[in-house]
Protein backbone atom coordinates (compact mmCIF):
# COMPACT_ATOMS: atom_id res chain seq x y z
CA UNK A 1 0.00 0.00 0.00
CA UNK A 2 1.09 3.67 -0.54
CA UNK A 3 0.19 7.14 0.02
CA UNK A 4 -3.17 5.77 2.04
CA UNK A 5 -5.29 8.43 2.66
CA UNK A 6 -8.36 7.29 4.26
CA UNK A 7 -9.69 10.01 5.91
CA UNK A 8 -9.19 12.49 3.26
CA UNK A 9 -10.71 9.86 0.91
CA UNK A 10 -13.96 9.27 2.95
CA UNK A 11 -14.37 13.15 3.86
CA UNK A 12 -14.39 14.00 -0.20
CA UNK A 13 -16.37 11.22 -0.89
CA UNK A 14 -19.15 12.86 1.05
CA UNK A 15 -18.54 15.64 -1.16
CA UNK A 16 -19.45 13.90 -4.08
CA UNK A 17 -22.20 12.44 -2.63
CA UNK A 18 -23.80 15.38 -1.03
CA UNK A 19 -22.98 17.60 -4.37
CA UNK A 20 -25.57 14.75 -6.28
CA UNK A 21 -27.85 15.01 -3.79
CA UNK A 22 -27.95 19.25 -3.72
CA UNK A 23 -28.15 18.28 -7.98
CA UNK A 24 -30.80 15.96 -7.34
CA UNK A 25 -32.97 18.12 -4.56
CA UNK A 26 -32.57 21.51 -6.51
CA UNK A 27 -32.72 20.65 -10.21
CA UNK A 28 -34.08 17.08 -10.55
CA UNK A 29 -31.48 16.33 -12.07
CA UNK A 30 -28.83 13.28 -11.89
CA UNK A 31 -25.16 14.11 -11.33
CA UNK A 32 -23.25 12.18 -14.08
CA UNK A 33 -20.60 14.47 -15.46
CA UNK A 34 -19.90 12.49 -18.76
CA UNK A 35 -23.83 13.42 -19.38
CA UNK A 36 -23.56 16.96 -18.27
CA UNK A 37 -20.59 17.65 -20.33
CA UNK A 38 -22.55 16.00 -23.17
CA UNK A 39 -25.35 18.14 -22.53
CA UNK A 40 -23.00 20.94 -22.91
CA UNK A 41 -20.96 20.13 -25.83
CA UNK A 42 -24.72 19.71 -28.00
CA UNK A 43 -27.28 22.31 -28.87
CA UNK A 44 -30.50 21.97 -26.19
CA UNK A 45 -32.63 23.56 -23.32
CA UNK A 46 -29.79 23.95 -20.04
CA UNK A 47 -26.63 24.03 -21.55
CA UNK A 48 -25.92 26.75 -19.42
CA UNK A 49 -26.40 25.38 -16.14
CA UNK A 50 -24.31 22.29 -17.66
CA UNK A 51 -21.43 24.61 -18.18
CA UNK A 52 -21.99 26.78 -14.71
CA UNK A 53 -21.76 22.93 -13.34
CA UNK A 54 -18.41 22.12 -14.54
CA UNK A 55 -17.12 25.35 -14.30
CA UNK A 56 -17.75 25.65 -10.57
CA UNK A 57 -15.84 21.51 -10.93
CA UNK A 58 -12.91 23.30 -11.43
CA UNK A 59 -13.35 26.21 -8.97
CA UNK A 60 -14.15 24.11 -6.23
CA UNK A 61 -11.29 21.76 -7.06
CA UNK A 62 -8.75 25.01 -7.23
CA UNK A 63 -10.56 26.52 -3.75
CA UNK A 64 -9.43 23.16 -2.06
CA UNK A 65 -6.25 23.50 -3.11
CA UNK A 66 -6.12 27.27 -2.14
CA UNK A 67 -7.52 26.50 1.26
CA UNK A 68 -5.64 23.41 2.46
CA UNK A 69 -2.36 24.86 0.57
CA UNK A 70 -2.08 21.70 -1.52
CA UNK A 71 0.00 21.85 -4.53
CA UNK A 72 -0.80 18.42 -6.24
CA UNK A 73 2.41 17.57 -8.33
CA UNK A 74 2.13 17.87 -12.27
CA UNK A 75 2.07 15.00 -14.08
CA UNK A 76 3.70 14.57 -18.06
CA UNK A 77 1.91 11.59 -19.12
CA UNK A 78 2.75 11.62 -23.13
CA UNK A 79 0.29 13.00 -25.59
CA UNK A 80 -0.38 9.56 -27.22
CA UNK A 81 -1.67 8.23 -24.51
CA UNK A 82 -3.43 11.17 -22.89
CA UNK A 83 -5.53 11.36 -26.58
CA UNK A 84 -6.04 7.43 -26.56
CA UNK A 85 -7.22 7.78 -22.85
CA UNK A 86 -9.50 10.60 -23.73
CA UNK A 87 -11.01 9.28 -26.73
CA UNK A 88 -11.78 5.86 -24.87
CA UNK A 89 -13.31 7.82 -22.01
CA UNK A 90 -15.87 10.14 -24.29
CA UNK A 91 -16.88 7.28 -26.76
CA UNK A 92 -17.33 4.76 -24.11
CA UNK A 93 -19.14 7.00 -21.48
CA UNK A 94 -21.74 7.94 -24.24
CA UNK A 95 -22.10 4.57 -25.54
CA UNK A 96 -22.45 3.15 -21.86
CA UNK A 97 -24.83 5.91 -20.88
CA UNK A 98 -22.61 7.02 -17.55
CA UNK A 99 -18.87 7.34 -16.06
CA UNK A 100 -17.89 7.37 -12.46
CA UNK A 101 -20.22 9.86 -11.36
CA UNK A 102 -23.20 8.82 -13.08
CA UNK A 103 -23.24 4.91 -12.62
CA UNK A 104 -21.09 4.57 -9.77
CA UNK A 105 -21.96 6.70 -7.42
CA UNK A 106 -25.93 7.79 -8.56
CA UNK A 107 -26.87 4.99 -10.51
CA UNK A 108 -25.09 2.46 -7.55
CA UNK A 109 -26.85 4.82 -4.67
CA UNK A 110 -30.38 4.21 -6.41
CA UNK A 111 -29.39 0.18 -6.67
CA UNK A 112 -30.03 0.46 -10.54
CA UNK A 113 -29.37 -3.09 -12.01
CA UNK A 114 -27.26 -1.27 -15.22
CA UNK A 115 -25.17 1.00 -13.16
CA UNK A 116 -24.11 -1.99 -10.91
CA UNK A 117 -23.25 -3.95 -14.28
CA UNK A 118 -22.02 -1.07 -15.91
CA UNK A 119 -19.53 -0.35 -12.98
CA UNK A 120 -18.05 -3.71 -12.13
CA UNK A 121 -17.54 -3.91 -15.88
CA UNK A 122 -15.41 -0.22 -16.07
CA UNK A 123 -13.66 -1.61 -13.00
CA UNK A 124 -12.13 -4.61 -14.09
CA UNK A 125 -11.28 -3.44 -17.33
CA UNK A 126 -9.46 -0.05 -15.67
CA UNK A 127 -7.54 -2.86 -13.49
CA UNK A 128 -7.29 -5.08 -16.62
CA UNK A 129 -5.76 -1.78 -18.64
CA UNK A 130 -3.18 -1.18 -15.80
CA UNK A 131 -1.85 -4.58 -15.33
CA UNK A 132 -1.43 -4.79 -19.57
CA UNK A 133 0.20 -1.33 -19.44
CA UNK A 134 2.22 -0.83 -16.47
CA UNK A 135 3.27 -4.99 -15.57
CA UNK A 136 3.39 -6.51 -19.39
CA UNK A 137 4.57 -3.80 -21.30
CA UNK A 138 6.14 -2.02 -18.95
CA UNK A 139 5.20 1.62 -19.38
CA UNK A 140 5.43 4.46 -16.77
CA UNK A 141 1.83 5.86 -16.49
CA UNK B 1 -39.15 28.44 -12.49
CA UNK B 2 -36.63 31.42 -11.04
CA UNK B 3 -33.76 30.70 -13.86
CA UNK B 4 -31.11 32.69 -11.52
CA UNK B 5 -31.73 30.08 -8.89
CA UNK B 6 -31.13 27.30 -10.70
CA UNK B 7 -28.03 28.86 -12.74
CA UNK B 8 -26.96 29.23 -8.78
CA UNK B 9 -27.86 25.83 -8.26
CA UNK B 10 -25.99 24.08 -11.24
CA UNK B 11 -22.51 26.21 -9.97
CA UNK B 12 -23.05 25.43 -6.07
CA UNK B 13 -23.39 22.12 -6.64
CA UNK B 14 -20.25 21.67 -9.21
CA UNK B 15 -18.33 23.95 -6.58
CA UNK B 16 -19.13 21.37 -3.92
CA UNK B 17 -18.24 18.32 -6.35
CA UNK B 18 -14.85 19.65 -7.39
CA UNK B 19 -13.75 20.27 -4.21
CA UNK B 20 -14.93 16.70 -2.99
CA UNK B 21 -12.85 15.14 -5.95
CA UNK B 22 -9.65 17.67 -5.25
CA UNK B 23 -9.93 16.77 -1.48
CA UNK B 24 -10.51 12.92 -2.11
CA UNK B 25 -7.76 12.86 -4.08
CA UNK B 26 -9.66 11.15 -7.31
CA UNK B 27 -8.47 14.96 -9.04
CA UNK B 28 -4.97 13.27 -9.08
CA UNK B 29 -4.37 10.25 -11.69
CA UNK B 30 -1.19 8.90 -10.29
CA UNK B 31 -3.42 8.37 -7.23
CA UNK B 32 -6.62 6.73 -9.54
CA UNK B 33 -4.02 4.45 -11.53
CA UNK B 34 -2.38 3.22 -8.01
CA UNK B 35 -5.94 2.68 -6.92
CA UNK B 36 -6.36 0.39 -10.52
CA UNK B 37 -2.68 -1.40 -10.14
CA UNK B 38 -3.92 -4.40 -7.78
CA UNK B 39 -1.06 -5.95 -8.32
CA UNK B 40 1.61 -3.29 -7.56
CA UNK B 41 1.69 -0.34 -4.93
CA UNK B 42 -2.11 -0.70 -4.36
CA UNK B 43 -3.36 2.84 -2.73
CA UNK B 44 -7.14 1.81 -1.33
CA UNK B 45 -8.19 5.12 -1.02
CA UNK B 46 -10.70 5.58 -4.25
CA UNK B 47 -12.34 2.50 -2.10
CA UNK B 48 -13.19 4.85 0.80
CA UNK B 49 -13.95 7.70 -1.78
CA UNK B 50 -16.40 5.38 -3.17
CA UNK B 51 -18.26 4.51 0.55
CA UNK B 52 -19.05 7.62 1.42
CA UNK B 53 -19.71 8.86 -2.62
CA UNK B 54 -22.13 6.02 -2.45
CA UNK B 55 -23.70 5.77 0.91
CA UNK B 56 -24.39 9.74 1.12
CA UNK B 57 -26.72 9.74 -1.74
CA UNK B 58 -28.22 6.29 -0.72
CA UNK B 59 -29.55 7.55 2.01
CA UNK B 60 -30.62 11.11 1.16
CA UNK B 61 -31.60 10.23 -2.23
CA UNK B 62 -34.78 8.59 -0.31
CA UNK B 63 -35.31 11.89 1.56
CA UNK B 64 -35.35 13.87 -1.92
CA UNK B 65 -37.82 11.59 -3.93
CA UNK B 66 -40.37 11.95 -1.09
CA UNK B 67 -41.30 15.03 -2.62
CA UNK B 68 -43.30 15.41 -5.40
CA UNK B 69 -40.93 17.69 -7.28
CA UNK B 70 -37.44 19.31 -6.86
CA UNK B 71 -37.58 22.69 -5.95
CA UNK B 72 -36.42 24.53 -9.03
CA UNK B 73 -38.25 22.16 -11.79
CA UNK B 74 -41.18 20.65 -12.42
CA UNK B 75 -39.96 16.75 -12.13
CA UNK B 76 -37.72 14.41 -11.59
CA UNK B 77 -35.01 13.01 -14.44
CA UNK B 78 -34.28 10.01 -13.47
CA UNK B 79 -33.08 7.18 -15.95
CA UNK B 80 -35.69 4.11 -16.00
CA UNK B 81 -34.17 1.64 -18.39
CA UNK B 82 -33.45 -1.74 -16.50
CA UNK B 83 -32.18 -3.86 -18.97
CA UNK B 84 -28.86 -4.70 -20.22
CA UNK B 85 -27.63 -4.03 -23.25
CA UNK B 86 -23.79 -4.85 -25.23
CA UNK B 87 -24.15 -0.56 -25.54
CA UNK B 88 -24.10 -0.49 -22.03
CA UNK B 89 -21.42 -3.33 -21.30
CA UNK B 90 -19.23 -2.18 -24.40
CA UNK B 91 -19.30 1.38 -24.07
CA UNK B 92 -18.55 0.56 -19.94
CA UNK B 93 -15.56 -1.68 -21.28
CA UNK B 94 -13.97 0.71 -23.01
CA UNK B 95 -14.65 3.87 -20.73
CA UNK B 96 -12.88 1.23 -18.38
CA UNK B 97 -9.59 0.87 -20.99
CA UNK B 98 -9.38 4.83 -21.08
CA UNK B 99 -10.17 5.57 -17.42
CA UNK B 100 -6.93 2.78 -16.96
CA UNK B 101 -4.68 4.13 -19.86
CA UNK B 102 -4.63 7.97 -18.39
CA UNK B 103 -5.87 7.72 -15.24
CA UNK B 104 -8.72 10.50 -15.75
CA UNK B 105 -12.69 10.02 -15.78
CA UNK B 106 -14.78 12.92 -16.70
CA UNK B 107 -15.04 14.80 -13.84
CA UNK B 108 -11.52 14.90 -12.39
CA UNK B 109 -10.23 15.25 -15.84
CA UNK B 110 -12.13 18.52 -16.09
CA UNK B 111 -11.83 19.65 -12.43
CA UNK B 112 -7.44 19.21 -13.22
CA UNK B 113 -7.72 22.26 -14.94
CA UNK B 114 -7.32 23.94 -11.47
CA UNK B 115 -3.90 21.94 -11.24
CA UNK B 116 -2.46 22.01 -14.52
CA UNK B 117 -3.32 22.50 -18.50
CA UNK B 118 -1.79 20.10 -20.24
CA UNK B 119 -2.83 17.37 -19.48
CA UNK B 120 -6.37 18.12 -18.64
CA UNK B 121 -6.52 20.08 -22.19
CA UNK B 122 -5.39 17.38 -24.12
CA UNK B 123 -6.92 14.37 -22.05
CA UNK B 124 -10.37 16.70 -22.45
CA UNK B 125 -10.14 17.48 -26.03
CA UNK B 126 -9.85 14.02 -27.29
CA UNK B 127 -12.92 13.21 -24.93
CA UNK B 128 -15.13 15.48 -26.04
CA UNK B 129 -13.90 14.17 -29.70
CA UNK B 130 -15.21 10.89 -28.57
CA UNK B 131 -18.48 11.88 -27.48
CA UNK B 132 -19.15 13.53 -31.13
CA UNK B 133 -17.98 10.13 -32.14
CA UNK B 134 -20.49 8.49 -30.18
CA UNK B 135 -23.39 10.05 -31.97
CA UNK B 136 -22.45 8.13 -35.12
CA UNK B 137 -22.82 5.15 -33.53
CA UNK B 138 -26.37 3.41 -34.37
CA UNK B 139 -28.58 2.85 -31.45
CA UNK B 140 -29.58 -0.55 -30.97
CA UNK B 141 -32.98 -1.45 -29.89
CA UNK B 142 -33.44 -4.01 -27.26
CA UNK B 143 -34.17 -6.47 -29.88
CA UNK B 144 -30.87 -5.93 -31.23
CA UNK B 145 -31.88 -4.61 -34.48
CA UNK B 146 -30.31 -1.51 -35.63
CA UNK B 147 -33.29 1.75 -34.92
Amino acid sequence: MEGFTPAAGLAGGFLIGLAAVMLLALTGRIAGISGILSGAIHAGEGRSGRWLFLAGLVAGAAVHQWLSGAALPVRELSWPLLAAGGLAVGLGTRLGSGCTSGHGVCGIARLSPRSIVATVVFMSTGIATVFVTRHLLGWAT
Amino acid sequence: MNRAATAAAWAISGVVFGAGLSLSGMINPRKVLAFLDVTGAWDPTLVLVMVAAVATPMILFRVVLRRETPFLDSRFYLPTRRDLDARLIGGAALFGVGWGIAGYCPGPAIAAFSVDLREPAIFCAAMIAGMYLSDLVPQWRASGQPA
